[in-house]
């Protein structure tokens, strides 16, 4: 066999104290299309990123054509013919297709419109894209735009093509459209990695499925040879005990029931789709699932900061009896109907704090609306913030701190502590380990677990599962703006919620091959 | 070998951004700069005149203390500045880019004016300037208003809108002194210069007292209601994060049109004293760029209103004192220009190292190279 395309030889990548990629090892013919497979924070994109010069890796090898090679810089990647296609475009919005893909190259003499356009015109007939070079990219269809980033890579040569989950952001029939011309660039002999989280579509394109798990390569299998639930263990790995604690739930009562939920986004997608379920009192809800499916639009819906198409959200308040709709309500008037919802958001310094105030300011964002004077009344935030700085050992020089000097676990015990601090009904959760050392991680839990024994409704999305099966009552799982499933967490097998994660319905348009 | 070729290429110096500085050393930093700035002036006075530098900076500060007189003006142009200073304070740190200042000024004064010119003979003076104080704060509302409320329902871009506004407000002014002056020369003379109706009456003998009495209380009161009220908190958090703000239930658009009236507003007040407690006329050049020199005292003092009398004094004296060294020594305008401009240079350029460190190359890697 001829040597690799391209071939990573132990590689290894650290970040501080993460290790993003541990001696991982994969190569990739010409003529073959490889997906790269693994959860969020597997590594899988930092390990692209070596390979198109953005990273430098601490350890490890790089062979291309059988040499190895050193790639210091994206440049260098382009020298040897390896073009990547990002998750997020990287294209200037007011200039044309032709004037995108020609940018940064030093070709000699002028800018002439009339050859690019005939290269373009060339290189789209080859593999069948269809694009106009003289149109501006503001005025282009996601998928359109990434026509431009396809035919800039190629436009400069690139052999090897990384395709950063280049499905996540296209209909079914675009992503059938893209299949089709990224076949026809493998029987050209173009060696192809693609990134995905989708196993159908792995299956269905590739020719080989490399997995990783935790930034560390678990291995590569052939397609033909396998089948969705040994790709899901893979994935997933094998359950690991974490002694989380959790009780039982205490008279568990309906408190928040969300029913027929769909949202569009800004570019009219629809993120939510149907989705209903219940959240008890006395219980933690996990949802679990890839990230972006939704999740984050979900809690914004419920916290009545998302626009909903359709839909209902009731809420059983337990000290009136009476049940309340939250639809079209703004968050002040959800308030003002008694219902005490807390939210931790994912952003926590872009929406959850300010991160310039002081911790005593920012126990204000949500009380300081209090009492009919004009002015603020800084006492009763004050001594929320000693009590919380003291019973949840925030580390920080004093309570006049700007809390973006302090640390990320700091900075989440003080988000946390201020939700839970305005005695919550409801508690929703964000990815609220994120970023946390151990210790902290498991201060959260215990939080949330004496949260969920006093009676409150809690949603913790989470995207380790290990965490969420340990952890939660009941675990849901959303997968592109659906619930795929909710089972029950005592008994919830991993690779059973890997499965329901990566599954799509009505993804399945490329079926026929 | 790697280890001497990788010194080679290891830059002179390289900057960090600082985390902390004490008050005391973040004001060395300025007053160095100052000096800096005196001695390059200094330079460039020996270089295109042969004046002694001593003798022009005693004269630069005799322009602003020499007599009573110009004490006074200065205080009444240091009045004015803060006063718009002041007005547009809450709308930067709301991060609502208010360059419209000049404009909403001219409106005030424009208002103020044409109550003047209509009114005049028809209400008793006392009465007339309430009428001119509740219409030119009306005038800076409205034009501080309009775009605030394109702002906020669909997104333009209240920098152009704003600035756009100040031409049309000129327009404006050039248009009703077309209709008032008869003549043609399109220079509003001193209006009602017999009766002094609609203007503000002398305060101990003192004509400007009143502006800068008016002045100070807004300073203290601005001070307080962007520190201690509710509402101060609110545009904080809207300047720092406009999703925090929504997250917390806070009205946004609220927000920002509720800022822009007060901004406006006081703009409009502006306007007011500069026609009836100052100037008692109207042209085009009333606001005299102090909308857009607003802007820098305001950042300069980190939109601390207290700070603000600081750094509004330090402008005019400047610029009192530029133009006192202009006359006396018969040089050029464009002299004292030069010498402002060098000043307000190292002053700005001062901050860059307030807020960041240079580290040079230790000597220890040196040494171990």
């Amino acid at each position: 066999m001829a040597a690799a395309a391209i071939e990573l030889k132990n590689i290894t990548k650290t970040f501080g104290s993460v290790v993003a990629n541990k001696n991982v090892s994969l190569s990739v013919y010409g003529g073959e299309i490889l997906s790269l497979l693994g959860e969020n924070g597997s590594g899988k994109t930092t390990l692209m990123n070596m390979i198109s010069g953005i990273y430098y890796p601490d350890e490890g090898q790089i062979f291309i054509g059988g040499e190895e090679v050193v790639i210091r810089s994206p440049k260098d990647a382009f020298d040897y013919k390896i073009g990547m296609i990002h998750q997020h475009f990287k294209l200037i919005d007011v200039f044309s297709a032709a004037e995108n893909i020609v940018l940064g190259l030093k070709e000699k003499g002028r800018y002439d419109v009339k050859k690019v356009t005939a290269r373009v015109a060339e290189i789209s007939e080859k593999y069948g894209f269809e694009l106009d070079p003289g149109k501006k990219i503001y005025e282009m269809s996601v998928s359109e735009k990434q026509t431009v980033e396809i035919i800039k890579v190629l436009y400069r040569g690139a052999d090897i093509l990384i395709l950063d989950e280049p499905t996540a952001v296209l209909t079914p029939q675009e992503t059938q459209k893209l299949f089709a011309i990224l076949r026809r660039m493998r029987d050209d002999g173009k060696a192809i990695i693609i990134i995905t989280h989708k196993l159908h579509e792995v299956l269905s394109l590739s020719d080989r499925v490399a997995v990783l798990r935790k930034g560390e390569y678990i291995g590569t299998v052939n397609t033909a040879e396998t089948n969705e639930s040994e790709l899901t263990e893979m994935m997933v790995g094998k359950k690991i005990s974490l002694n989380i604690t959790r009780s039982e739930p205490k008279d568990p009562q309906d408190r928040l029931e969300v029913k027929d939920l769909d949202c569009v986004n800004r570019e009219g997608v629809k993120v939510l789709d149907h989705v209903s379920f219940t959240a008890r009192s006395g219980e933690i809800l996990g949802i679990a699932g890839i990230a972006g499916s939704g999740q984050r639009e979900l809690l914004e819906a419920i916290a009545g900061l998302q626009h909903i198409e359709n839909g209902s959200l009731l809420y059983h308040n337990p000290k009136t009896g009476s049940t309340d709709e939250l639809r079209g309500k703004t968050p002040l008037q959800i308030r003002e109907l008694g219902v005490r919802l807390s939210f931790v958001p994912e952003d926590r310094l872009g929406m959850g704090l300010v991160g310039n105030m002081d911790i005593v300011d920012n126990m204000m964002l949500r009380s300081y609306r209090k009492g009919k004077s004009i002015f603020l009344e800084r006492k009763a935030p004050k001594n929320l913030a000693d009590t919380i700085i003291e019973q949840l050992e925030v580390v920080t020089p004093s309570a006049e701190t700007p809390v973006r000097k302090l640390s990320g676990g700091n900075v989440q015990k003080v988000l946390v502590g201020r939700e839970i601090a305005a005695a919550p009904t409801v508690l929703m959760a964000a990815y609220p380990v994120r970023g946390l050392d151990i210790n902290s991680s498991y201060a959260i839990y215990n939080l949330l677990n004496s949260q969920k024994e006093n009676g409150v409704a809690v949603i913790f999305v989470g995207e380790d599962l290990d965490v969420l099966i340990e952890l939660c009552d009941r675990i849901m799982v959303i997968g592109s703006g659906k619930i795929t499933g909710i089972v029950e967490g005592r008994n919830a097998d991993k690779s059973e919620i890997g499965l329901m994660m990566t599954k799509t319905q009505g993804g399945n348009a490329d079926e026929n091959n | 070998m790697k280890t001497t070729e990788k010194h080679l290429h290891e830059p002179l110096f390289h900057i960090t951004r600082r985390t902390d500085i004490s008050a005391a050393k973040a004001w060395m930093i300025r007053l160095l700069a100052i000096l800096a700035a005196l001695i390059v002036c200094a330079l460039v006075i020996v270089t295109i005149t042969d004046y002694n530098p001593l003798q022009v900076y005693v004269k630069m500060f005799e322009g602003s203390f020499s007599s009573e007189r110009k004490i006074m003006m200065l205080l009444q142009n240091i009045a004015m500045l803060l006063c718009i200073s002041l007005a547009v304070t809450p709308a930067f740190k709301m991060r609502f880019w208010n360059l419209g200042a000049e404009g909403q000024v001219l409106v005030g004064g424009l208002a103020s004016a044409a109550c003047m010119f209509y009114a005049g003979d028809s209400m008793p003076s006392p009465l007339l300037i309430l009428v001119m104080l509740v219409t030119s704060i009306l005038s800076g509302v409205i034009w501080g208003l309009i775009p605030a409320f394109f702002k906020s329902f669909w997104g333009t871009n209240e920098s152009l809108f704003t600035l756009m506004m100040n031409y049309v407000a000129m327009q404006l002014v050039a248009f009703c002194i077309m209709v008032w002056v008869p003549s043609g020369s399109n220079v509003m003379g001193i209006i009602n210069q017999n009766s002094q109706s609609g203007w503000l009456p002398e305060l101990f003998g003192q004509k400007y007292l009143i502006n800068i009495l008016i002045v100070a209380v807004l300073t203290v009161v601005m001070f307080v209601y962007l520190k201690y009220s509710k509402q101060g908190y609110e545009i904080a958090v809207v300047g720092e994060s406009e999703n925090t703000a929504r997250y917390v239930g806070i009205n946004v658009k609220k927000v920002i049109m509720r800022t822009m009236v007060i901004s406006g507003g006081i703009c409009g007040l502006a306007g007011f004293l500069l026609v009836s407690g100052t100037n008692h006329t109207v042209s085009k050049e009333l606001a005299g760029g102090m909308g857009f020199t607003a802007i820098m005292v305001s950042w300069l003092a980190k939109f601390n209103p207290l700070m603000m009398v600081l750094t509004s004094f330090l402008i005019v004296f400047l610029q009192r004192g530029a133009s006192e060294i202009a006359t006396a020594f018969r040089l050029n305008e464009s002299v004292s220009d030069i010498l402002t401009g060098i000043i307000i240079f190292f002053i700005i350029g001062c901050e860059f190292f307030i807020n960041y460190k240079i580290n040079k190359k230790s000597k220890k890697k040196e040494a171990v190279a």
